[in-house]
């Protein structure tokens, strides 16, 4: 898997379109994904054999060998809960500095990786596997059954990411798809595939507002429509905040009453999960209910435990009083009011919730929209975008960068260079200096998030302009350079101005990314930079040999008689080995055989210049020849 | 390319914002890469640099002050850089009094009005701006852009506050 691509600027290897092949929406979610196909216009999400549309984004490695996805993958969770992944898409992206976020929701083992930059790992059934790896199970899960349902192979999706995913974690869900064999034709804002699948593209105009509440990750977004044009004008959000947190509240309740009861109490893996799976049976019933009752079983001694709305309400009422501060920044942001929202979309399982809808309702003032099945609604959306993207659809999706990309500088202070809502894809640039007399290299790293300092934004990348010709401080010129493209994936690249030879390192900021890795990939460009070198100075032998080749052929065509016949062919041997040389790949046999012909025709120019002179002179007066020479 | 060039648009600091919005949103329609998923590279890098050329006119037109600013760095007007100190003694005098009062705001009310008073005078020297570019007049330029930068510093003060007070009333 290639983690850091190193091209040449303007031949960034694109994904070209495979012809035949369907194209699909896939919403790889963090508590379930669901592959959708649209045709004319009109989505359908696929099912499978029982008419389930929603696929668990569980992934089991049993001991007996093999993979699991799905409903497959939760029924080994009792039996072998070491063996079973959940939620992994927390986990997209996310290096060892990271761990702090995710720490203590995640009942795996966690390998950090070597480096700063490095993504986890997960200890699972025996090996340490990659959240890319496992991902892509899901995604191999999604686009079999694609197959199946449509009989046709299924090489190319729509994928959508919260729109708060950051660059790392964008880079990891394109990754995972490419190991399971499915070109990325666009990454899709979930926020923005939902407004997509309501039709809000089609005869809608003004604000609209979609409230994501989904598994594990809250997203509120602002997009503008108008004429077909989908603009996303702010979006903010949440990776680690969703349905999952209530889950987790009710099921450390019931453990609670448990110990309060006397009861065994020991919080194994086990324990935790089956707990956890009881907790959200007992949340879905309470969408529709104001009571539910379960029984847990914990060391083979059951509990049972009740549960009211008004009792879920005080466990959730602080989650859910977070999305809405969100909510409202992202609209200050924006420079909007709630009152200026048109509609809002709800997106996510846990839009179910009563108290969720009863407070969006509250916030802005009107009803949500709830008509599309808020789990299917996403690759609905994703399914109707790769459409029109191979179809030649009229709807265009105008999208923003979630975070602020920057850069250190002196004493650890963010400067940012594409600041968080800037229109995509967009390029923008800064020249920074060297602060050193006779400095040769520059540090570059490059960090993601709103903060003022580095220590508090997250690491994309760091990599070394190098060969930074000796000026004074200050004189240099170094102008580094954002490049983020359409699926808000950055490019960042850093060249020096001031000198003829510009040398250009573009780095794509990933996870996975030891400094060891980094270094190797520098040096390779390093090592390219001499080729390149080398590469031209060839080119400049070619170019002067050629030059004073054609320049000895026009004097030999004119004043060939000066030379006697022996001397003649001297002279042409000497072309001739010069030619064969200019075929070669050598500078510096051309340079020698050059040289060689230069040589042996000098007494040829020598006497075309005596003659030369003596033509000149022939026929002038001396007062001509005195105003010549005055001259 | 110029941004107004590149948005087929008047070099106008009264720019018709629904004007704007149709030729960005058209040119869109022609740049954006998704218009080119099924095309070679070549093609899709440049759209990409296209639609990349149009976000950034947009984004710098879009927004009244950044487009004075364009404007002025059009027109030759040179600006002394971010941070630096205020040069124009008057304008220096109503800093430090404006900035006095939001210190001593303790309301929200209050510091709704001094934003409030910032606001009318952002439009006002917007307003004013107009006639400076037609007569081409930098000097008188310069003065009313370094006010406008402050007072747009000012409302972001002004929001600041405002999130302190209701923070610790809350």
């Amino acid at each position: 898997m290639t983690l850091l691509e190193i091209h040449e600027p303007g031949e960034t290897p694109l994904p070209h379109a495979g012809e035949g092949s369907l194209a699909v929406g896939i919403d790889l979610g963090t508590t379930n994904s669901v592959v959708a196909i649209a045709r004319d216009g009109k989505p359908a999400a696929l099912h499978d054999e029982t008419g389930k549309a929603l696929v668990p984004s569980v992934v089991a490695y049993p001991g007996a060998g093999g993979v699991l996805v799905g409903e497959e993958a939760r029924a080994v969770m009792a039996a072998e809960p070491r063996n079973v992944v959940a939620s992994i898409k927390r986990l997209m992206g996310r290096g060892a500095g990271d761990l702090h976020t995710v720490a203590g929701v995640l009942p795996y083992e966690v390998e950090p990786g070597t480096g700063e930059t490095d993504m986890v790992k997960l200890r699972i059934g025996g090996k340490a596997r990659s959240p890319v790896e496992i991902s892509a199970e899901i995604l191999k899960a999604l686009r079999a059954r694609a197959e199946a349902a449509l009989e046709k192979p299924v090489e190319r999706a729509v994928i959508t990411v919260p729109a708060y995913f950051d660059d790392a974690a964008r880079t990891a869900t394109r990754d995972a798809a490419r190991v399971a064999g499915l070109e990325v034709l666009r990454l899709v804002n979930e926020p923005t595939a939902a407004a997509l699948a309501y039709g809000l593209d089609k005869g809608s105009e003004g604000l609209y507002a979609v409230y994501d509440l989904g598994g594990g990750t809250f997203d509120f977004s602002l997009l503008r429509l108008e004429k077909g044009v989908f603009q996303v004008l702010a979006t903010g959000g949440d990776t680690a905040l969703g349905g999952d947190d209530f889950d987790r509240a009710i099921a450390e309740r019931m453990l609670a009453e448990r110990k309060r009861d006397g009861l065994p109490d020991e919080v194994d893996e086990a324990a935790v999960k089956a707990a956890l799976a009881l907790a959200r049976h007992m949340k879905e019933q309470l969408s529709d209910r104001d009571q539910t009752s379960g029984r847990l079983e914990v060391a083979g001694v059951p509990s049972f435990h009740t549960l009211t709305i008004a009792e879920f309400d005080a466990m959730i009422d602080a989650f859910v009083d977070r999305t809405l501060a969100i909510s409202r920044n992202v609209l200050a942001d924006a420079g909007m009011a709630a009152s200026d929202i048109e509609g809002v979309v709800l997106v996510g399982g846990s839009t179910r919730v009563p108290l969720v809808r009863t407070k969006v309702a509250g916030m802005i003032g009107k009803p949500p929209l709830t008509d599309i099945d808020p789990d299917e609604v996403v690759a609905l959306g994703a399914a109707l975008q790769a459409e029109a993207l191979t179809g030649g659809g009229d709807t265009l999706l105008l999208d923003v960068t979630p975070l602020s990309l920057g850069l250190e500088t002196m004493g650890g202070i963010v400067e940012k260079i594409v600041p968080r809502n800037t229109p995509i894809p967009s390029q923008l640039a800064q020249d920074f200096t060297t602060y050193q007399d006779g400095q040769s290299a520059m540090a570059i790293h490059v960090v993601q998030g709103e903060r003022e300092m580095v220590a508090d934004c997250r690491s994309l990348a760091r990599f070394e302009l190098l060969g930074i010709p000796p000026m004074t401080a200050g004189a240099a010129r170094i102008r580094v350079t954002f490049a983020v493209d359409a699926d808000g994936l950055l490019t960042v690249s850093a060249e020096e101005r001031t000198t003829g030879v510009a040398q250009r390192v573009e780095v794509k900021p990933s996870y996975g990314l030891s400094h060891e890795d980094m270094a190797d990939m520098l040096y390779d460009s390093m090592d390219n930079a001499e080729a390149d070198m080398n590469l031209r100075l060839l080119t400049e032998a070619r170019v002067e040999a050629r030059r004073s080749l054609l320049a000895l052929e026009a004097a030999l065509a004119k004043d060939g008689g000066l030379l006697s016949g022996e001397e003649r062919a001297d002279i042409d041997a000497a072309r001739t080995r010069l030619e064969a040389a200019m075929a070669g790949e050598s500078r510096d046999e051309i340079n020698a055989a050059a040289e060689a012909l230069e040589a042996l025709s000098k007494p040829f120019a020598e006497r075309r210049m005596d003659r030369g002179i003596r033509q000149a002179l022939s026929g002038m007066s001396m007062g001509e020849l005195e105003s010549r020479v005055g001259e | 390319m110029d941004h107004f060039a590149r948005l087929g648009l008047p070099a106008a600091l009264d720019l018709d914002a629904a004007a704007l919005d149709r030729a960005y949103f058209a040119l869109q329609r022609q740049w954006h890469p998704d218009r080119f998923v099924s095309r070679g590279p070549e093609e899709r890098a440049r759209a990409s640099a296209e639609a990349a050329s149009l976000n950034e006119a947009y984004r710098t037109l879009k927004d009244p002050l950044s487009r004075a600013f364009y404007m002025a760095s059009r027109a030759g007007v040179e600006m002394p850089g971010d941070g630096k100190t205020i040069d124009d003694p008057e304008l220096l005098m109503e800093a430090m009094e404006a900035r006095e009062a939001l210190h001593e705001a303790g309301t929200v009310e209050a510091v709704d009005a001094l934003a409030a008073e910032a606001r009318r005078g952002v439009q006002k020297a917007l307003a004013g701006l107009a006639s400076l570019f037609l007569a081409n007049d930098r000097a008188a330029i310069r003065k009313a852009l370094l006010r406008l930068r402050y007072l747009d510093k000012f409302a972001e003060e002004a929001r600041a506050r405002r999130m302190n007070i209701e923070r610790s009333n809350a």
